[in-house]
């Protein structure tokens, strides 16, 4: 037998005196790591989208229609000059670079889907708040939560677009209202719970003002399966938009988005299959990205959560 | 038990009535005249007085939701004025495509998903098991247009195995309105299959920790009894659960799915009648895809005294 090894056994011993921090333990997944960096690409990609090699995306030109991905041909700019371009990944139906409007489409995607996981928090952890702090407002407001949850989401989304007609804000809000009521319900069933902790009671007995309770007391120990929340939505959000406009119920069609892309590509899809298949693997790249981050972020910040899926 | 029955009855109807207040507002919320809205781009100005006449729009919106509640007991959604019949004949004719399409694809999803699942939690931790949970993310990542259009490009177009869109009425035929149905269902279960096969594999992996499971292995069962008969059937009311959650993707889904294939259903008459602009047909397809959500998640709450013997109500 030999002499135990003593260093390993410190180092377990300290592992246990000293747990990790929920922060070290987030930029110790893989899955946070993998979700963050592709994240990280595309803000960049959607930021320097004009440096990427991209032309304007409404810039076309009648000679270089329907090009095969790496097809060299002209294109008329915004002055009437026509210029020598390569279209990467081919062109549409107009003449239009893909390649271009790909790039471009990123900028929407992304601004959709944080706006609408920001607006569905803000107003959901309003709502929740109050929800569970106010208790003669909760069974209005939670059977109002279950009617919004009973109608499908993309159904509510495309009934507010139609009703309002198209805009970007427009799609944020008509995306973030069908994303309300679970972070409703999350920020009601959590302030329920933290609200019978000592440190509350104590600050209820101390006299502190009930908002000052709710924002500094209750909210920042909501914060973990909140941010779970809002990654979730956020990758649902981006998926919605690009349905939204691939259905053409979203936003107008000289807006280059990848939903609005594919629109477009799908009539000739038997003859470019190309048109339907770059937007759609840079959706689906994008909201996967998204679901790894948000499933690193819940099996490290929010262990309870995690057992429960 | 018939109490119970009664009593989860009636706490549907707040959920419906909420959900109808909704629907209504909706259109109120738009702005401008609802009645020059309802009548549609094409309407002349009596078309549209009548309209406003006839649905109260002059007198005050509590009256005029009391008017529009009492046409929805009756059965009556209104007129389309885009399609020029009523809405609920509209729904009738629409049904069966999707009524097809949505059976079909969870009778694919459950017949794939649960075997997955309970391999996944028998064999925890094994390459199988995360095999299962990438593919699990990856399904509800792909959008499901995104894997229509790749299925029909390689089935139908490459190998030319399916036809690439359309729909066969069932009367015409089981054969021909299978081999229409059959890429749908498959392209539209895949988010289905991811769902259910995560709730599976982590309810049965719960039930498999129990000490029924190592008795009954110590009786010497065999191990598919065990995992079929024991831990399976003590894992059902979480899949039954998440089966009648997941009605409500499955019906986004099918408005995506109707669209891609040319399916002449209801999905695909909610986005026609939000390109028209047709407010009644809107409100209606809604409200239907809504009471039939509910209902069916009703249902799945009493099914729960069958799966589960120690419930009782």
């Amino acid at each position: 037998m030999s002499a135990p090894n003593y260093e390993a056994l410190s180092v377990e011993a300290a592992a246990v005196v000293r747990q990790q921090t929920a922060w070290e333990r987030v930029r110790a997944s893989a899955s946070v790591r993998f979700g963050a960096i592709a994240l990280a690409v595309l803000i960049g990609i959607a930021i320097a989208a004009p440096w990427l090699g991209t032309v304007d995306p409404a810039l076309f030109d009648a000679g270089s229609r329907d090009l095969l991905p790496g097809k060299s041909g002209e294109i008329t700019t915004l002055e009437g000059e026509t210029v020598q371009h390569t279209f990467l990944l081919g062109s549409d139906s107009f003449g239009r670079d893909i390649y271009s409007r790909v790039i471009y489409g990123t900028r929407i995607s992304l601004a959709v889907g944080v706006g609408a996981a920001t607006l569905s928090l803000i107003l959901g952890v309003l709502l929740g708040l109050t929800s569970g702090y106010v208790r003669w407002l909760d069974g209005v407001l939670m059977r109002v939560m279950d009617g919004v949850m009973a109608i499908p989401a993309i159904l509510i989304a495309i009934a507010l677009v139609a009703a309002w007609r198209g805009g970007l804000l427009t799609v944020i809000v008509a995306i973030a209202v069908p994303e309300i009521p679970r972070v409703t319900r999350l920020v009601r069933a959590l302030v329920l719970t933290i609200r019978e902790e000592p440190y509350v009671e104590a600050a209820i007995a101390l006299g502190t003002p009930t908002r000052k309770i709710m924002f500094s007391h209750i909210l920042p120990n909501t914060a973990a399966p909140l941010i779970v929340q809002a990654t979730f939505n956020c990758a649902s959000a981006i998926l919605v938009e690009a349905i939204l406009s691939f259905l053409g119920v979203g936003l107008p069609p000289d807006i280059p988005t990848w939903g609005n892309i594919m629109a477009e590509g799908r009539v000739q899809f038997v003859e470019y299959p190309h048109n339907v298949f770059f937007p759609g693997i840079f959706l689906a790249l994008t909201v996967l990205a998204v679901n790894i981050l948000g499933d690193g972020l819940r099996d490290t910040l929010d262990p309870k959560m995690a057992k429960r899926v | 038990m018939y109490a119970f029955l009664a009593r989860r009855l009636l706490a549907t109807i707040p959920v419906l009535l909420v959900v109808a207040v909704l629907v209504f507002l909706m259109l109120r919320l738009t702005p401008g005249d609802p009645a020059a809205i309802l009548a549609g781009d094409a309407a002349n100005t009596e078309q549209i007085a009548q309209i406003r006449a006839n649905l109260g729009l002059d007198r005050p919106i509590v009256v005029q939701f009391g008017i529009w509640a009492g046409n929805l007991l009756a059965g009556d959604l209104g007129e389309s004025f885009y399609y020029k019949q009523k809405v609920t004949a509209l729904i009738g004719q629409r049904l069966e495509p999707t009524l097809s399409l949505a059976t079909l694809t969870i009778v694919i999803a459950v017949l794939v998903s649960v075997p997955l699942g309970v391999i996944a939690a028998w064999r925890f931790g094994s390459a199988f098991d995360r095999g299962l949970m990438a593919f699990s993310v990856m399904g509800f990542s792909i959008p499901v247009f995104v894997l229509a259009y790749i299925l029909i490009w390689f089935v139908s177009l490459k190998l030319g195995l399916l036809p690439v869109q359309g729909y066969q009425r069932f009367a015409e035929g089981i054969g021909p309105w299978l081999r229409h149905l059959l890429l749908p269902s498959i392209t539209l279960s895949v988010i289905y299959v991811a769902l259910i096969a995560r709730v599976t594999r982590a309810s049965v992996l719960d039930s498999l920790g129990e000490d029924y499971i190592r008795t009954a292995r110590a009786k010497g069962l065999p191990e598919l009894r065990v995992l079929v008969r024991h831990a399976l059937a003590n894992a059902a009311v979480p899949i039954v659960t998440v089966i009648g959650i997941g009605i409500a993707l499955l019906i986004g889904g099918v408005v995506v799915t109707e669209s891609v294939y040319a399916i002449p259903g209801l999905g695909r008459l909610t986005v026609d009648a939000v390109l028209a602009r047709d407010f009644p047909t809107i409100q209606g397809v809604i409200l239907f895809f809504s009471f039939v959500y509910v209902l069916i998640n009703l249902a799945v709450d009493l099914s729960y005294v069958f799966l589960d013997p120690r419930i009782r109500y």
